[in-house]
């Protein structure tokens, strides 16, 4: 297939919230994608990477923070800011670069070091910054994850014991990655002895914030063929599409949704839309899929994003989770890698961090957590201003 | 309770009336309602239009969806000693096709919300400052006001 590139290596520096400078975790990242690879670091012809805005300058332009560090060796340089959704961007300029013969190999890196306590926006009077507006109403982050959470309980009739055999299910396989920050098992009593933060959701349901660093080697697929890995992981497709107005459901940092009042326009989700170009891109479906890796920035999100990457109808996402279907030895299973509430967010790394535990799936390398036989994965994520990706690997 | 005089949290966002509104905008080529008001572009990607009315918007609504505040929000929320926790709610109206949040009013806990139901807009204190009370747009239940006004 013309639109797709191969997935020479893989690899991360493990989550946790070490403290230390993000270029560490980035070098760390590459270094182990390269090594995992094969490929001298010189070979690498072009750089990608994910910037941070919480590191200061070097962030702004990781992709050449990266290479300086890794040692100049007159490689292009590339630096995308989609949010969370920044290593698919990343991603996506790699794969645009390799298509049209600018290059063979390049690396692809997100790193980043995340503040302690809470991000608050910058002070003074500022209402025309929705993010200033929110947070002077009392609005904080976990408020959004709340209704949506509590929209599932009213709408579809989810329950608080769905939310909690989400984190007791993500724990599990979770304490099975040696690169996930969170490694202790929980029981659905523990999630429910957690303090309620917004309610419906708890201390527990709700993903904390980290720090790591995740790399990708890729090729084309002739290279690939040429150094004898042409059964490598491909990336089949990458959505990066923007929402499409009206969008229906009220997104962070905003205080209204977009209004579907004019004539021929229709409030519609986000979510729901971003796989749509992935599927077709890769020219597969739902149905092809045999595991996903999406973000749960909070337990009730995961099972949103069943839905909206139309593993099961609307509404029956918990019915899915209780079958057993989401687990590792289930039909199709969710988050295999223990997901954001095993990791923490690492926001430009985490995009990347899901196709790394792709490429080692479909390669058979997850050992306690591997889903058996997997040659078709799924990446979802969503960020802040009309930024998400979706990205489907396969063998 | 405090004698200062109150003063809006955020001028030009609702009107002051007994039976308040939040003010947003209406594109005038397409209808397309804003809440905070824009009057400068259209994002309807049908429409380029740059005339804008302002207008006052519906003040009731169906609940949307609606959660609560168990902990303290970083500044610049501003938080009474000891802190209250105090429910949000996203309200759906339907003249403009939107969903809009905002506090519940006092004494109004999630227990008390079911997706679905009517709210409505009224005015409370957010917080005081040494000058003034500043007050704010909240949503509360239709049933309690008209048992009250009964
Ligand atoms: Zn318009």
């Amino acid at each position: 297939m013309s639109n797709e590139i191969a997935i020479l290596g893989a690899g991360m520096h493990p989550w946790g919230k070490w403290g230390h400078n993000f270029v560490q975790y980035g070098v760390a990242a590459a270094r182990e994608a390269l090594d995992d690879a094969g490929i001298p670091w010189k070979d690498v012809s072009f750089v990608s990477g994910g910037a941070t805005v919480r590191c200061g300058y070097p962030g702004y332009v990781a992709g050449a923070t990266f290479a300086q560090a890794l040692g100049w060796q007159g490689a292009e340089v590339n630096t995308s800011y989609a949010a969370c959704a920044s290593g698919s961007q990343a991603l996506a300029a790699a794969r645009n670069k390799i298509l049209a013969g600018g290059c063979d190999v390049a690396l692809v890196v997100g790193a980043d070091t995340t503040p302690k306590g809470f991000l608050a926006p910058a002070g003074g009077y500022r209402p025309e910054d929705p993010d200033w507006v929110r947070f002077y109403l009392g609005i904080t982050n976990p408020t959004y994850f709340a209704l949506y959470a509590r929209r599932r309980m009213d709408l579809y009739g989810d329950t608080l014991e769905d939310f909690a055999a989400v984190k007791v299910k993500n724990a599990l396989v979770g304490s099975k990655n040696p690169r996930a920050r969170y490694k202790k098992c929980f029981t659905a009593e523990d999630v429910a002895a957690s303090a309620i933060v917004a309610d419906p959701l708890r201390l527990m349901d709700i993903c904390a914030t980290s720090d790591g660093g995740a790399a990708l080697i890729v090729s084309s697929v002739e290279y690939a063929e040429r150094i004898g890995k042409g059964d490598a992981p491909r990336v089949a497709a990458i959505s990066t599409v923007t929402p499409t107005f009206a969008s229906g459901v009220v997104e962070m940092p905003d205080i209204a949704t977009d209004s579907a009042a004019a004539a021929g326009i229709d409030a519609i989700s986000y979510r729901s839309q971003l796989p749509l170009k992935a599927y077709e891109e890769a020219g597969i479906g739902p149905e092809d899929v045999d595991l996903a890796e999406v973000y749960d920035l909070s337990t009730a999100l995961e099972l949103d994003w069943i839905e909206d990457l139309q593993l099961a109808p609307r509404g029956e996402a918990a019915a899915m989770l209780r079958a057993g279907d989401t687990t590792v030895g289930g039909r199709t299973p969710v988050n295999a890698s223990g997901g954001l509430a095993c990791f923490g967010e690492a926001v430009p790394a985490q995009a990347l961090a899901q196709v790394c535990e792709l490429t080692w799936q479909l390669r058979g390398q997850c050992g306690e957590r591997q889903v058996e036989g997997a040659r078709v994965g799924i990446t979802a994520n969503q960020g802040l201003f009309g930024h998400g990706s979706s990205v489907i690997v396969k063998r | 309770m405090s004698n200062k005089p109150s003063a809006p949290a955020i001028e030009g966002w609702f009107t002051l009336d007994e039976q308040p509104h939040l003010i947003g905008t209406r594109c005038n080529a397409c209808g397309t309602y804003y809440f905070p008001k824009q009057d400068q572009f259209c994002r309807n990607p049908g429409c380029d239009s740059t005339e804008f009315s302002e207008v006052k918007l519906s003040r009731t609504g169906t609940l949307w969806s609606y959660t609560n505040a168990c902990y303290k929000p970083p500044a610049p929320f501003v938080a009474a000693e000891p802190f209250e926790p105090y429910a949000i709610a996203a309200v759906q109206l339907e003249a403009e096709q939107m969903v809009v949040l905002g506090q519940v009013v006092e004494g109004t806990g999630v227990e008390a919300l079911k997706v679905g139901m009517p709210m409505e807009l009224v005015l409370e204190p957010l917080h005081e400052t040494d000058d003034d009370v500043k007050i704010t747009w909240k949503w509360q239940p239709m049933s309690a006001t008209a048992s009250e006004e009964g």
